[in-house]
């Protein structure tokens, strides 16, 4: 696959609820091995528009391209189906189910009993989730949680790896390694991450894209965004 | 592996109801056992039940339907061909279908739990009202009367190679018995592959299970056939135990026992609902005989106490509770430890 291929695209994409434009009309266009960070105030659509790339929500005009397959308006399954990782922004995890369990559900979905337990095994060291493999995931903190739900992504071994807030509610340590996983990620798959954490945009970010009201404000590098003038009046305000 | 443990202990079960099936001629006398065969049917019901709630998540509260539809077909086919083993297989594949059906319907419909719960429920009572209207002699299947609310007389099971050599009401007892064993290992087989673990996962977090790429639809539709399945031979069992099915078996109180006997034995275990079932049955039965008060209100204060007391049900709480004991007892021996080497290095350190 040549690095200057679009693996994920929207043409139009709209997602109203009634008379609210949660995503109006977006043009938005992947490349491989890119790693984008989606950024905009609360209620600029970013999540609806993840959720539109992700079969959870059914938009309600235009498309979305994932290496030349529609998937708006498929179901979730069929979406990872085509080798894409997601990790919603509330943690979706088997909470009554040990870490372990929860890791060889998702790596056994897309391969065979032998080659499912190697990955469980590599992955759960890669998260240093080894220590704690046996527990229940609910009794775990919240941060471990959030790399438990990562571990499922990594297991799979996507190439396409889809992060809805990945940082939400972690300590500074946490974040830092989280940001490391994820560029450790994207030597391997392109991602899409969902943020808020400037400071956590930073580490990670590439290109960024910029949501307003629905729409794309702009798309270019963290220091371009923070110095514009107009998305630092959206978004950015006087705290950066 | 830490799995194949946890089968040791389905199988160490299974080897105690063996035992039991030897033992019990011996033990209790013939009346016993003859009465036996219809709480042990119950009990495969209540384990149906707890494949499909207590593992798969789906709050069914129309179980005994396919109890009473395997019941109803058992006896309309045995009654018709004359034999009892073609007859067994069509009541397993009756209610099968009829779950596959309705399972189709309301997973691909993206019915919600309740809405599931209030579907089943309706589809039996649907049953039941359709069942005691069928009198006279127009409603019959072959040479199958229905009866309308007095039901169908169900022929005896025979051995599957003479059709002539039908069991006694005291010999029941050991095809009953080995359904149950039979029933309960296949339960405690499924719910450790692949697919029983991914239908566990359903039933903790269906988005998770459904964004790492399980089609969840399916595996709750594969799930909710193989209990009616379960539950089917169970009625085959029930209405030879008591010779008889009656449109009785899709009431409401027969409904709702079901999901009683699971919550009192315990959701998330497999042999808790078949204990319940046993327990509930012989305690409303030795109350029948014995006290004046209604077997309703006590059914209704044993839900009560358990739902509020034991959420969790018998046999979960008295696990944890072994489990907290045995974690208390390694802490403690942890702690004789260090004290130990704390008194040693203590005595090295002035030398």
């Amino acid at each position: 696959m040549k690095r200057s291929e679009v693996v994920l695209e929207t043409r139009g994409l709209s997602m109203y609820f009634g008379g609210v434009k949660a995503v109006d009309r977006v043009d938005f266009s992947l490349w491989d091995r890119e790693l984008r960070c989606l950024i905009g105030p609360n209620g600029a659509g970013k999540s609806t528009f993840f959720k539109c790339l992700t079969g959870q929500l059914n938009p309600t005009a235009g498309s979305v391209v994932i290496r030349d397959v529609h998937v708006a308006g498929r179901e979730p399954h069929e979406v990872s189906a085509l080798g894409v990782g997601i990790k919603t922004q509330v943690p979706n995890v088997f909470s009554g189910l040990s870490v372990e369990e929860n890791v060889w559900l998702a790596a056994r979905r897309w391969h065979g009993p032998a080659r499912a337990r190697a990955l469980t095994t590599e992955t759960l060291e890669r998260l240093q989730l080894t220590e704690i493999r046996a527990e229940m995931v609910e009794s775990l903190a919240h941060g471990q949680r959030q790399w438990v739900e990562l571990g499922m992504i990594v297991a799979a071994d996507p190439w396409l790896v889809l992060l809805d807030e990945p940082a939400a509610g972690m300590t500074h340590d946490e974040t830092t390694r989280t940001a490391e996983l994820i560029r450790e990620i994207n030597t391997t798959a392109t991602l899409i991450v969902v943020e808020h954490d400037m400071q956590f945009i930073r580490m990670i970010s590439d290109k960024v894209t910029l949501f307003h009201e629905g729409r794309i404000l702009m798309e270019d590098t963290m220091e371009v965004i923070s110095a514009d003038p107009k998305a630092r009046e959206v978004y950015l305000g006087t705290r950066v | 592996m830490k799995l194949s443990l946890d089968f040791q202990g389905t199988v160490i079960i299974a080897i105690f109801g063996v035992i039991f099936m030897l033992a019990a001629p011996a033990l209790f006398g013939k009346v016993t056992i003859i009465k036996m065969t219809v709480p042990i049917s119950l009990a495969i019901l209540a384990l149906s039940l707890a494949l499909v709630w207590g593992y798969g998540g789906i709050l069914c509260f129309g179980q005994t339907a396919f109890f009473g539809l395997g019941a109803y077909a058992y006896s309309i086919a045995a009654t018709n061909s004359g034999e009892s083993t073609g007859a067994i297989v069509v009541a397993i594949l009756v209610a099968a279908t009829a779950a596959a059906i309705l399972g189709y319907v309301v997973f691909y419909g993206r019915v919600s739990d309740v809405y599931l719960a209030v579907i089943t429920l309706t589809v039996t009572l649907i049953l039941y009202s359709l069942m005691r209207r069928t009198s006279g002699p127009d409603y019959k299947i072959g040479d199958a009367l229905l009866g309308g609310f007095n039901g169908i007389k169900s022929p005896k099971i025979n051995l599957p190679w003479d059709p002539g050599d039908t069991l006694s009401r005291l010999e029941l007892f050991y095809p009953a018995i080995a359904a149950l064993i039979l029933a309960y290992l296949l339960c405690g087989w499924i719910t450790r592959t692949h697919f029983g673990r991914v239908c566990t996962a359903i039933r903790e977090n269906e988005l998770r299970a459904e964004l790492i790429g399980y089609d969840t639809r399916l595996y709750k539709l594969g799930i909710f056939t193989v209990g009616a399945a379960i539950a089917g031979l169970a009625g085959v069992l029930f209405c030879t135990g008591v010779t008889r099915v009656t449109p009785d078996v899709f009431n409401l109180y027969n409904a709702s026992l079901v999901i009683i006997w699971v919550i009192v034995g315990g959701r998330g275990t497999l042999i808790g609902p078949v204990l319940g079932a046993f327990g509930l049955y012989y305690l409303t039965e030795w109350l029948g005989r014995t006290a004046s008060i209604n077997n309703n209100l006590i059914l209704g204060i044993v839900l009560i106490i358990f739902v509020l007391g034991v959420p969790k049900g018998v046999v979960p709480t008295i696990t944890d509770w072994l489990e907290s004991r045995r974690g208390h007892r390694t802490l403690r021996a942890q702690e004789r430890r260090m004290r130990l080497r704390r008194n040693r290095t203590g005595r090295e350190s002035p030398s």
